[in-house]
């Protein structure tokens, strides 16, 4: 442990980490800054007044509502999707030998690594050569590819520490795989595939390049964000969704970050 | 009667690796058995495979009459000590030791009491509301014991449960073992690496080796009339005369094993058979002392009594034996 006094940085360095942070988060603020101005056509800085009215004219706007519920249930359903599939992929990789193992492991992960735009083109082509129209279900297929890598990932770090020698004394003990699963498995693991869960939702909500391949005609909420940006009416009205989408999306990523944090600790006690 | 284990001609292999290699034994009910051998001998794949964990290759295993092949670890009425534990870290003490009542419908209140008379019997009363991660090694050793013996198994199966502790805690933890093993009357089998361990506490042994067993029986004949110069070696220490030095000795040139402790130094009469020799070393050994003797190109370790006059370094010296002590085994390893 080194204490405090040896890790007080320079100033130069203070100001220049001060300097990142507030390239990184200033820009945002502008965006909420905007959500309040009373000009529309164009993003003049000052903005010569503030209102509220944005927000009545965005509740009124069916258009929003469309892509707002579109987003949440493609979210929804592509991080239960990968909760499952992640979650039994991590439990047969970390907890068994089997031929490919690792070949299996780096397959789940390569949709993470490769560019959004290969995995989109790759999935639109796949779809039109099997016929299979744009809907719904093609956008959470898109979806799931990344979803399950991130579920995948918290999950294998945790059953990982999670002994092996604890599944054995359970079933050991009397209790068949599904109790084993639900008495053991799940409280060591929950924590982890909760992190790995808020995070997937939160990388679904605001997918744009491998929606814009396998959506067709549907506008997510970032898909939609970015006509509007094209075609403005309203501009300010995109500015209200953005902030939104930044709550939206923010808070499991924060959620997911205490979790884990937490899980350390959880997880580290079972020696 | 019905053996409590019976493993007729059972075999586990890892691909190539005969881990387990056609083993035949009985271990009788009520009995405290003991599986000896060094890591990688097969003693714990036997265990795995009485819980339900591996399932033998080729073989039959039957506990208490019932065939055990393709019967899962939570159809078996045994229960297993871990070596690390395996307590559930996210569990309280009482709700671990509850676990295998919880699983199998028991009422709350019932499996309560009951988690807390097994709490009891390890002698951790009233360290129920604990976790895992706020007991030391020997509490969390009596906490994996009584979370099994909850379930009054017919075998319990311990895998070198003491391994963990320290000399201390392990010569009472050996005494309390046993003394429980009495008062349940449960069969036991235990799987130790430690010989004076199974010598201590065990009704019989089996000495493994190779995945096979070199030789089971009480702790008196194992180790008095090792059958392979593999048991003569690894329980207690022992001194092997290659079979030229045997037939000098008018005995039939055979392997042979001597016990440090049966020979005297010195000269001593009655039709004892004497050597003539040079000390090489000696070390004292606080209750005997260990005397290392060149006995023409031959090296024999003595163990002598602290009390006894031991010869300075080089000098020549006499050993003496009873023949009985002289004892003849097997060609083979």
């Amino acid at each position: 442990m080194r204490s405090d006094k040896f890790t007080s940085a320079p100033l130069g360095l203070k100001l220049a980490a001060a300097g990142g942070l507030l390239f990184l988060h200033l820009p945002l603020l502008l965006i909420f800054l905007y959500a309040f101005t009373t000009e529309e056509k164009s993003y003049q800085f000052p903005p010569p007044g503030l209102t509220l009215k944005w927000f009545a004219v965005t509740w009124e706007r069916a258009d929003v509502w469309q892509a707002l519920w579109l987003s949440v249930r493609v979210a929804s359903i592509s991080t239960m999707i990968a909760l499952v599939l992640g979650t039994l992929c991590a439990a047969a990789v970390s907890q068994t030998r089997f031929f490919g193992r690792e070949t299996i492991s780096l397959l789940v992960i390569l949709p993470i690594a490769l560019p959004g735009i290969i995995t989109g083109i790759a999935l639109r082509s796949a779809f039109s050569l099997a016929d299979i129209p744009f809907s719904f279900w093609t956008i959470v297929l898109g979806h799931a590819t990344f979803c399950i890598v991130v579920v995948y990932n918290n999950a294998v770090a945790r059953f990982r520490r999670v002994s092996g020698s604890l599944m054995e004394a359970s079933m050991d003990l009397g209790a068949n795989g599904f109790q084993t699963f639900r008495y053991i498995i799940l409280p060591n693991i929950g924590t982890a595939l909760l992190a790995g869960g808020m995070l997937a939702f939160a990388l679904s909500f605001d997918e744009v390049i491998v929606t814009t391949f396998t959506g067709g005609q549907q506008s997510t909420l970032p898909i939609w964000m970015l006509q509007e940006l094209i075609r403005p009416r309203q501009r300010p009205v995109t500015n209200v969704v953005a902030m939104v989408v930044v709550i939206v999306t923010f808070l499991p990523i924060l959620g997911a970050y205490y979790l884990t944090r937490d899980g350390d600790q959880i997880a580290g006690s079972g020696k | 009667m019905t053996a409590a284990v019976l493993f007729e001609n059972v075999s586990r292999h890892f691909g190539a690796v005969r881990a387990v290699d056609a083993v035949d034994l009985a271990v009788a009910e009520g009995e405290f058995f003991a599986m000896l051998g060094p890591s990688g001998s097969g003693k714990t794949t036997c265990l795995r495979l009485m819980a339900g964990f591996e399932q033998p290759t080729a073989g039959h295993i039957e506990i208490f009459g019932e065939t055990a092949e393709g019967v899962p670890p939570y159809r078996r009425s045994v229960n297993t000590v871990f070596q690390d534990y395996a307590l559930f870290p996210h569990l309280s003490i009482l709700d671990n030791v509850a676990y295998g009542l919880m699983v199998k419908g028991v009422a709350r209140e019932e499996r309560r009491k009951a988690a807390e008379d097994a709490l009891a019997m390890v002698k951790l009363p009233g360290y129920g509301v604990r976790r895992p991660g706020q007991l030391s090694g020997g509490q969390r050793q009596r906490v994996a014991l009584a979370r099994a013996l909850v379930n009054k198994p017919k075998v319990l199966l311990l895998d070198e449960p003491l391994g963990a502790l320290d000399l201390k805690l392990r010569e009472q933890m050996q005494e309390e073992l046993k003394s429980l093993q009495k008062s349940l009357g449960i069969t036991f089998v235990f799987v130790t690496h430690d010989q004076g361990e199974a010598l201590s506490m065990a009704d019989r042994i089996a000495v493994f080796n190779d995945g096979r067993i070199q030789q089971l029986g009480t702790p008196e004949e194992v180790y008095k009339q090792p059958r392979t110069r593999f048991v003569a070696d690894f329980v207690g220490s022992s001194n092997i005369l290659p079979p030229e030095f045997v037939a000098q000795l008018g005995a039939a040139p055979q392997f042979a094993s001597l016990r440090p402790e049966a020979i005297s130094l010195g000269q001593s009469g009655n039709g004892r058979l004497v050597l003539d020799g040079t000390v090489l070393s000696r070390s004292f050994l606080g209750a005997a002392n260990r005397v290392l003797v060149n006995v023409n190109g031959t090296r024999i370790n003595v163990m002598s009594p602290a009390a006894a006059l031991i010869p300075a370094e080089g000098d020549p010296v006499k050993l003496s034996f009873d023949r009985t002590d002289l004892h003849l085994m097997e060609a083979a390893s």
